[in-house]
């Protein structure tokens, strides 16, 4: 039962993608061997470039203070313990527009160190945001969380017996770090990294705006310039290609090797006391991505609301964080339990068709919002042109488009696009859990629902509230579905900053800008006390370990 | 919380129907004067207003969803005879061609449109209409630039500008349409040639908007640089004193005043082909033709009407001054669009 609810519901979320990959069979217009033969090579080489550069830069941020952060003791690392999911909350394109606001040439930073030496804007040379460069920094810094948090969630829950056991060994805490740390924390890293280049293959709004032709403007050259969305899609189809290989090479890579945890957590091994010019430079190296990454972009959003800001400000605002936090509240509710389902059914039935159908319904996080919204489009008229067919014919009523008029549509995009979300954070879990477990379960007369009540749920808890609240922001920032797909009269926040952002009036967008942060601030900081409360989950670890310390 | 998250989906579950009927139903009939559902590629604020004095004039209620052009083409395709839209309102005339192409729009005729719009600006069967127009500018730094050094767009490819010239991406729309213009005067080769000739000129990488590259001018990182009007028109209108020192550092051209004219391109609109309320969408053509919208166009966007003689109440559009349009068929700029952007892939018009 549950594992054919699995195949159900991945097949489901699975749609928009297999919709857009089913067009690689289709006759296309030509735009397609065009795009092939005079722009792929340079598409394909600043794409791996931007992909190969964010991976580097997510890893340095969000591994450094993950370690740091869950083993040493140094001044404000309570502080930083969740300050530095914050640039989560930034849409990546907000921050890149806030960074070009501030360091393009005609920007403050520039035109004050023109009035300081009296130079001209040619008799210098200043690092150009708007560039590969300037892009792989603007995904560093708010993507980085995803690695942060599960990294850190990894290293918090790492038995801590392994630890001493690496040290009793003769390792430095570097060598326990390196061979012991690292190694067993690599599901959590690999998930997270994949998270943040998934995200950056989608994007559209930051590299288009930067003029980095990437795969993307591929698509959206195919589909808007040259009017060929067969092309489009096949070029998606593409894209889907490479992340599949991505994801199965790891997977092959990591071959057989499990990662189950028996015994009690970290948190009760004696952290690392760091000192002196060491914990000076373990709080620099915290501040650095929480100032780059939220501090100084949300001052100047702050600074540029206050001083300009949006006229249509006032009770409109609590309509667009309405329908903002809905639509994220009651995605993040249904994307989680779809990972459930998806997850504990490849759990229960870990055979070749499950693990594909898991892998594909993931995919969504890589494709552009705006196709997936046609992947969305496409099923769901159909779907609605018989139903109203039916309707019509059964009842004689003109029911119009049940499915597409309202916000239903909206949802699936959400959840066919940030499912790998909120599955990576349940797999992760999962792997965690001990096959011992469920066999004991079982063993005990539990049938697999049961089990997954009794025994999963609440070990996975803080894994099913961090993906939900990941979704959550996810949803809130994201833009190009929500244009598409939305019913009438019903703007977000995020459609609220694009309009005035589409019309170049950054000022005025900076309104709407800081109500998506501030927004996605309060779910942020859940995330991140969530990760942070060790006291609660020692009591809770206590009674798995019970459970599990006969097969250890 | 185990406990509460399945009351929690539970409620989210029960919710969903009621999400989803207040919001369906589209094409219900309203009761009253009625209503009318735009999709609107427009991302003007000054549109709500706009919308407003409809609604006070006529009392039909204005639906919206604003969108992406081609999004929002390819949703009407999909909904086909449920779709819910009345109008689709764009800001570029490639992009009314191209939804004209796929069969989206119904023939209109309406005495009033056909007088009051001028031919070129229109579609001949009456398929859509531009309402608002804007000029592709360009504009230079006096400081580096003596007046009337430029003149038309053909000097922008002038080896004489080898790295002086500012402007946008290639596959941006704005510059689509000034290229499919270039094809449509001078031929496909020359009008290739031209573009390699801007690329060879440029002082940068193709990135930001028009108005980043007016405001690259006035830093000094460029001495030329292309942009709508619009944009150049709301910098003269501000009284912030960054605004101020860009505009004072400027100069503009009206570009071909001596032959053809300078490009423009519309914003318009059309009757979907399926729309369930046609007479009040003609209703909303109708009065964006009228004098009170068409100043409006002016007055809260800095867009130029179409309709002969309205008033612009608008200083910064009267400090511009008076100039001559290319009268070429807006429908070209879609014919040409394709060409366009793989003439400009060829160059390295990124």
């Amino acid at each position: 039962m549950l594992p054919l609810a699995a195949m159900l519901v991945a097949g489901l979320v699975a749609l928009p993608v297999i919709t857009v990959a089913l067009h690689v069979f289709l006759p296309d217009e030509g735009a397609w061997r065009h795009i092939a033969r005079v722009l792929l090579p340079e598409y394909v080489r600043n794409t791996l470039l931007l992909v190969t550069g964010t991976a580097v830069g997510v890893l340095a941020l969000g591994l450094s203070t993950a370690w740091l952060v869950a083993v040493c003791r140094f001044p404000g690392r309570r502080i930083f313990e969740w300050a530095l999911v914050l640039p989560l909350a930034f849409p990546a394109y907000v921050i890149a527009y806030t960074y070009t606001d501030l360091l393009q040439v005609s920007g403050p930073v520039q035109t004050f160190l023109r009035d300081m030496t009296g130079w001209s804007a040619r008799d210098y040379w200043f690092p150009p945001i708007r560039s590969l460069g300037g892009a792989i920094a603007m995904f560093s810094l708010v993507l980085y969380p995803y690695v942060y948090l599960l990294a850190r969630a990894a290293f918090v829950q790492q038995s801590s017996g392994i630890l001493e056991a690496a040290r009793t060994l003769g390792c430095s805490p570097w060598g326990a770090f390196a061979k012991v740390a690292l190694p067993m924390a690599r599901p959590a890293l690999v998930a997270g990294v994949l998270l943040a280049l998934m995200e950056t293959l989608a994007d559209f709004g930051t590299v288009a705006y930067f003029g980095v032709p990437v795969f993307t403007t591929g698509i959206y050259r195919a589909w808007f310039s040259l009017g060929d969305p067969v092309s489009a899609a096949k070029l998606s189809a593409v894209l889907l290609a490479f992340v599949f290989t991505l994801v199965a090479l790891e997977r092959w890579n990591r071959g057989g090797m499990r990662f189950h945890q028996v015994g009690a957590p970290a948190a009760e091994r004696k952290p690392y006391q760091l000192k002196g010019g060491r914990a000076l430079l373990a709080v620099a190296i915290c501040l650095v991505p929480l100032f780059f990454g939220f501090l100084l972009p949300a001052g100047r959003l702050a600074w540029l609301s206050w001083m300009g800001g949006d006229d249509q400000f006032g009770s409109r605002y609590l309509t667009l964080l309405w329908n903002s936090v809905s639509l994220a509240g009651i995605s993040a509710l249904i994307a989680v339990s779809a990972a459930v389902i998806v997850g504990y059914g490849l759990r229960l039935r870990p055979g070749a068709p499950m693990r594909f159908a898991h892998r594909v319904a993931g995919l969504g996080y890589a494709i552009p919002g705006s196709v997936i919204a046609v992947g969305v489009l496409i099923p769901l008229t159909m779907a609605d042109h018989g139903l109203r067919a039916w309707l019509t014919s059964w009842f004689g009523i003109e029911p119009g488009l049940i499915l597409t008029g309202g916000i239903l549509g909206l949802l699936f995009a959400y959840v066919a696009r940030f499912l790998a979300v909120s599955l990576q954070s349940v797999d992760a879990g999962l792997a965690r859990i001990t096959p011992a477990m469920d066999d004991a379960a079982r063993a005990l007369g539990h049938g697999p629902g049961r089990t997954l009540r009794r025994v999963h749920m609440p070990i996975l808890r803080a894994n099913l509230l961090t993906a939900g609240l990941i979704v959550f922001v996810d949803v809130m920032k994201e833009l190009p579905a929500t244009l598409i797909l939305r019913p009438f009269d019903f703007d977000t926040l995020a459609v609220q900053a694009y309009r005035l952002a589409a019309d170049e009036r950054l000022a005025e967008a900076s309104t709407a800008s800081l109500a998506i942060v501030v927004a996605g601030l309060i779910p942020v900081i859940l995330l991140a006390r969530q990760v942070s409360r060790p006291a609660k989950r020692r009591q809770r670890s206590e009674a798995a370990r019970l459970m599990v310390s006969a097969p250890a | 919380m185990s406990r509460i998250r399945p009351i929690l989906a539970w409620a989210a579950l029960a919710a969903l129907p009621a999400l989803l009927l207040s919001n369906g139903c589209s094409r219900e009939p309203d009761a009253g004067a009625g209503v009318i559902n735009i999709y609107s590629a427009r991302h003007y604020q000054s549109d709500d207003a706009l919308y407003q004095a409809f609604t006070d004039a006529t009392g039909v209620r204005v639906r919206r969803i604003e969108g992406t052009d081609d999004a929002l083409i390819e949703r009407m395709l999909q909904e086909g005879s449920a779709s819910p839209a009345d109008i689709l309102f764009t800001v570029d005339a490639g992009r009314l061609w191209r939804a004209e192409q796929a069969g989206i729009f119904q023939a209109v005729e309406s005495p009033v449109l056909r007088e009051r719009i001028p031919a070129q600006l229109r579609h001949a069967d009456g398929k859509w209409f531009g309402f608002s127009s804007r000029a592709r500018m360009i504009f230079y730094d006096k400081e580096r630039i003596e007046a009337g050094a430029i003149t038309r767009y053909e000097d922008l490819a002038d080896p004489r500008w080898v790295g002086e010239l500012c402007i946008r991406s290639g596959g941006h729309i704005y510059n689509l349409s000034l290229m499919a213009s270039m094809i449509a005067h001078h031929g496909a080769e020359a009008a290739e040639q031209w573009a390699a000739g801007v690329v060879a000129n440029l002082a940068r990488n193709p990135q930001g908007g028009d108005t980043d590259q007016i405001k690259a001018v006035a830093a000094g990182e460029c001495g030329i640089a292309v942009a709508n009007s619009y944009y150049f028109a709301r910098l003269l209108a501000s009284d912030d004193p960054a605004d101020r020192a860009v505009v004072t550092r400027l100069g503009w051209i009206f570009p071909n005043q001596e032959d053809r004219g300078t490009h423009v391109n519309i914003s318009g609109a059309g009757i979907a082909v399926n729309a369930p309320n046609p007479s009040q969408a003609l209703a909303f053509l109708e009065f964006l033709a009228s004098s009170e919208a068409q100043t409006r166009f002016a007055r809260g966007n800095n867009e130029y009407p179409v309709v002969s003689g309205a008033a612009l109440e608008n200083p910064a559009l009267e400090q511009l001054g008076p100039f001559k349009a290319d009268p070429l068929d807006a429908a070209l700029y879609g014919i040409h669009q394709s060409d366009a952007q793989r003439a400009l892939d060829r160059v390295g018009w990124k």
